[in-house]
């Protein structure tokens, strides 16, 4: 092979550059950016709880929203018993912004850095106004 | 090798008294529609309309406002854009099979109030592709999902009472104050009036029943002998909107 050492040279450049980001966190013990919402919970009376556990909501809120989505479009179900026994309106606007009032915190910060601000929820649903 | 004449008879036989057997022996009695209308057992809602009592207050709209305000109804101000659920249309235009030139003039010149018949066959369900419009089976209302709904206006051809509206646009801009209880709709959906099906849930009556100054709307379960609605079908003549064409639809119209 004709100029080994520069092509061999070039290809550990190459792999060293591509793979950075992968052990530049790992060097450095955290990722360059990672989103921190702030997380509001306004004291509506009467709701002090989730309507499910907070690792519950952290990775299946979708699951939930869809399910509630459904349930009340087209069986009419509008009530949700959560596991600990309190009964919830299934209501994004009413019920899940009615505590988290912060839409821009709450939702936005994190789909934005998932790039998965494709979600229309808002382009009907009511977003609460922002006070806080 | 082929098969012979003798064979081939025999195998056609078989089949066709296998065929036939079938579809004797398998046949049931015939099914019935359980929400068809006169079967006591499932709630049917339906709205009557005295037309009566709503002539006595020309001008007034308190049902198209009250509903418009509580679903976010957007005012586009343009008669081709126009959304609407609940509204007001001459005699001739809402009954153009009863109506003729010589017709008592207290009847010619009154207003209907007009909006989703909530049909029993309702051909605005037939033609949607994606099933975002169904009848309840629980109540007969006809419901919206707009989740789902493509904008493709087959309902709009479909129906035959107007009923439907498209978002030509972005509704937001359009609506005075936003309930914050009710979504709002985006561009490129059909919207219609719902029976109030949210304010059912709670147990109360669709806004316009409420708040009509005169009462001249009844909003009830007419598959109870004992409502309210039965009651009133039963004393008062009532028309319906071109009954002609099947829909079967459950707005009645006292006159």
């Amino acid at each position: 092979m004709y100029d080994a050492g520069k092509i061999i040279l070039g290809i550990l450049i190459f792999l060293v550059l591509a793979t950075s980001p992968f052990w530049y966190s790992k060097a450095t013990g955290q990722a360059e950016y990672l989103p921190d919402p702030v997380i509001l919970t306004k004291d509506t009376p009467g709701k002090d709880v989730c309507v499910m556990p907070t690792d519950y909501m952290r990775s299946s809120h979708m699951d939930l929203l869809n399910d509630w989505r459904n349930s009340v479009v087209r069986d009419g179900e509008r009530k949700f018993v959560s596991p600990d026994g309190h009964e919830y309106k299934k209501s994004l606007s009413n019920t899940c912004m009615d505590c988290h009032a912060n839409k821009t915190e709450f939702c936005d910060k994190c789909h934005s850095y998932m790039a998965v601000a494709e979600i229309n929820c808002w382009n009907c649903h009511v977003e609460p106004k922002e006070e806080l | 090798m082929g098969i012979d004449r003798r064979k081939f008879l025999t195998i056609a036989g078989l089949t066709t008294l296998t065929t036939l057997g079938k579809s004797v022996f398998s046949s049931s009695p015939a099914g019935h529609d359980p929400i068809e209308t006169g079967s006591e057992t499932v709630k049917r809602l339906a709205m009557a309309i005295d037309m009566v009592k709503c002539r006595q207050n020309e001008g007034c709209a308190e049902c198209t406002n009250i509903c418009h305000k509580i679903h976010n109804v957007p005012d586009i101000g343009n008669a081709k854009e126009e959304v609407k659920w609940i509204w007001k249309e001459n005699f001739e235009a809402a009954f153009p099979n009863q109506h003729h030139d010589l017709l008592e003039d207290n009847i010619k010149n009154s207003p209907a109030v007009v909006l989703c018949n909530h049909c029993d066959d309702p051909p605005c369900v037939k033609v949607c592709p994606t099933k975002s419009t169904w009848k309840r089976e629980s109540d007969g209302i006809v419901m919206m999902d707009m989740h789902r709904c493509i904008g493709c206006r087959y309902c709009v051809a479909g129906c035959p009472y107007g009923s439907r509206s498209f978002n030509f646009r972005d509704p937001r801009p359009f609506i005075k104050e936003t309930n914050p209880e009710y979504p709002t709709r985006s561009k490129g959906v059909v919207e219609k009036c719902n029976f109030c099906a949210e304010r059912l849930v709670d147990g109360l009556l669709p806004a316009c029943v409420d708040i009509c100054p005169e009462k001249a709307l009844t909003f009830g379960n007419i598959n109870d002998p004992e409502s309210e609605i039965r009651q009133i079908l039963k004393s008062r003549h009532s028309i319906r909107r071109k009954p002609i064409l099947g829909t079967n639809p459950q707005i009645y119209y006292l006159v």
